[in-house]
């Protein structure tokens, strides 16, 4: 089980935490105005990093919170947690 | 014991070679595989049987068939939900079915029966919807009751007082189990025989492209010129497809399973409960063999969370109380690429000559005769076929998605 540092709780097991796949991906803001392919790509399309990866989580028994993490998906080690609005360390 | 059985018991014979020798890279193939697993190295043989393409690589970073062909659960089924993956995995196991004979190799094909437990009115309208579709499309499935269940599984707990009491189940009398290396082995042998070359420890380190086109690929011996390039990489599918910009809608998870220590005859159909996730089997040695679930998360470590694990084995305590004693032996992971509807993608790509096999989820093994061949047949005439048609990447675009979720083996 990964041990994961939430930026306002501290470190907790990841039982109490629910995955929310890759971060930093922003809705178009005309959704009606994109096209069929740009529509599918932000619903459908991810990195699926083999490496580096940043990735939302929530703390849902806990603080219940989001925020995001930098872990590496070839160890599963974490590299950073930082809260949603700042950039991408 | 006939004396004759005695004198060859005693006879030495030097080892069968079931695996051809190795070959030396050729600068040039009409067609490359990426993977010599189950799905690369059957692609390979029906090329060859089937279209006459001989002139074909096989490329595998690691040992033959060590990815998820080695890591799954050994079942085969066809009670799917939708018409599209019905006959899918219809053909597949009918090709199956005839597989030692096909290869003339043995792959302990034994028919089982398959049981998916229904512990919900939500549960049983499923069963219910996936054995009219399988009768449909000819596929042997019928929804049965507690009584007939107790018939088929005697071991099973189906006590009202439960947790999850068990109102009836999908039972799919043509599900079977297979030595799972056996098939991977198999085809290859008879890949070899018809020309195939199989290269291990050749890892793809690039895909060359000229103008739109792939042309080749770069590995880790050297480079390799091929008129079409076909991906068949389980969980590394986006790392490859990525190196000739082609982005799939794939997410790479972990998916677990275990074996206890082997026991006597306790076992004899597949059982499988999706609502409190359990799936167990008993092999030819005896071993009960446990199919966990996946990790919420991304990774490519080919390990996961032992709470997965621990997870599956109450609900399996819950469902047999005999096996509460029984010890674990070993558990491992495999890494799968799981689409948005759960179905997987045997396509073209926007890259011309380069095509892909992936997307499988947790439900690849059982596929692997029927894909290859579908695949083999769209690498070779540059077109789908008509099995294959719907699982295009573009269907993500246009809507047509194809939902499995209800009839995967995991729930995602």
């Amino acid at each position: 089980m990964l041990l994961i540092e939430c930026p306002y709780c501290g470190e907790r097991p990841e039982l109490e935490f629910v995955y929310g796949g890759q971060a930093h991906i922003a809705r178009p803001r005309q959704p009606a105005e994109v096209s069929a392919q740009q529509w599918a790509d932000y619903l459908y399309r991810r990195d699926n990093t083999r490496g580096v990866h940043a990735e939302r989580w929530r703390h849902t028994h806990g603080c219940g919170r989001f925020f995001n993490a930098l872990r590496d998906t070839t160890t599963d080690h974490f590299l950073a947690t930082y809260k949603v609005g700042e950039v991408r360390r | 014991m006939p004396l004759g059985l005695l004198f060859q018991g005693f006879r030495r014979r030097p080892p069968q070679r079931i695996l051809p020798a190795a070959k030396p890279l050729r600068q040039r193939y009409d067609v490359v595989i990426i993977g010599g697993g189950g799905h690369g190295l059957a692609t390979a043989y029906y090329l060859a049987k089937d279209h006459g393409i001989r002139n074909v690589a096989v490329l595998e970073k690691g040992y033959l068939a060590g990815g998820n062909t080695a890591r799954n659960t050994a079942i085969v089924r066809s009670n799917y939900l939708t018409v599209e993956g019905v006959a899918f995995y219809a053909e597949s196991v009918s090709l199956f079915a005839n597989l030692s004979h096909e290869l003339d190799f043995n792959i302990m094909y034994s028919e089982r029966g398959h049981l998916t437990l229904a512990h919900t009115d939500a549960a049983v309208r499923t069963a219910r919807w996936r054995a009219e579709v399988n009768k449909h499309l000819g596929v042997n499935s019928e929804l049965i009751g507690p009584e007939e269940i107790a018939r088929i599984c005697p071991r099973l707990n189906l006590s009202r007082h439960a947790r999850y009491p068990i109102l009836a189940a999908l039972y799919h009398p043509p599900g079977a189990i297979v030595r799972h290396d056996a098939v991977a082995w198999g085809y290859a042998a008879a890949a070899a025989r018809l020309g195939v070359d199989i290269h291990v420890r050749t890892e793809v380190t690039g895909i060359a492209t000229e103008g739109n086109r792939a042309i080749g690929v770069e590995t880790s011996r050297g480079a390799i010129l091929a008129d079409k390039v076909a991906i068949a990489a389980a969980g590394h599918s986006s790392v490859l497809a990525a190196m000739a910009g082609v982005r799939l809608p794939l997410q790479s998870h972990p998916l677990q399973a275990l074996v206890s220590e082997p026991v006597k005859p306790v076992l004899d159909c597949v059982v499988m409960s999706n609502t409190i996730h359990a799936y167990i089997s008993q092999s030819d040695k005896g071993e009960l063999v446990i199919g966990a679930g996946t990790d919420a998360y991304t990774s490519y470590t080919q390990r996961g969370a032992l709470h997965i694990n621990t997870h599956t084995l109450d609900a399996i305590c819950e469902l047999f109380p005999n096996f509460r004693r029984m010890r674990m032996l070993r558990n491992w992971g495999g890494i799968v690429d799981v689409t948005p509807d759960r179905s997987p993608i045997i396509a073209k790509t926007q890259v011309p000559g380069l095509y892909v096999n992936c997307g499988w989820g947790t439900g690849g093994f059982k596929a692997t005769p029927g894909s290859a061949h579908v695949f083999a047949w769209t690498i070779a005439r540059d077109e789908p076929h008509p099995i294959n048609a719907p699982f295009t990447l573009e269907r993500f675009r246009d809507g047509h998605l194809i939902d499995e979720a209800a009839a995967a083996a995991v729930a995602h």
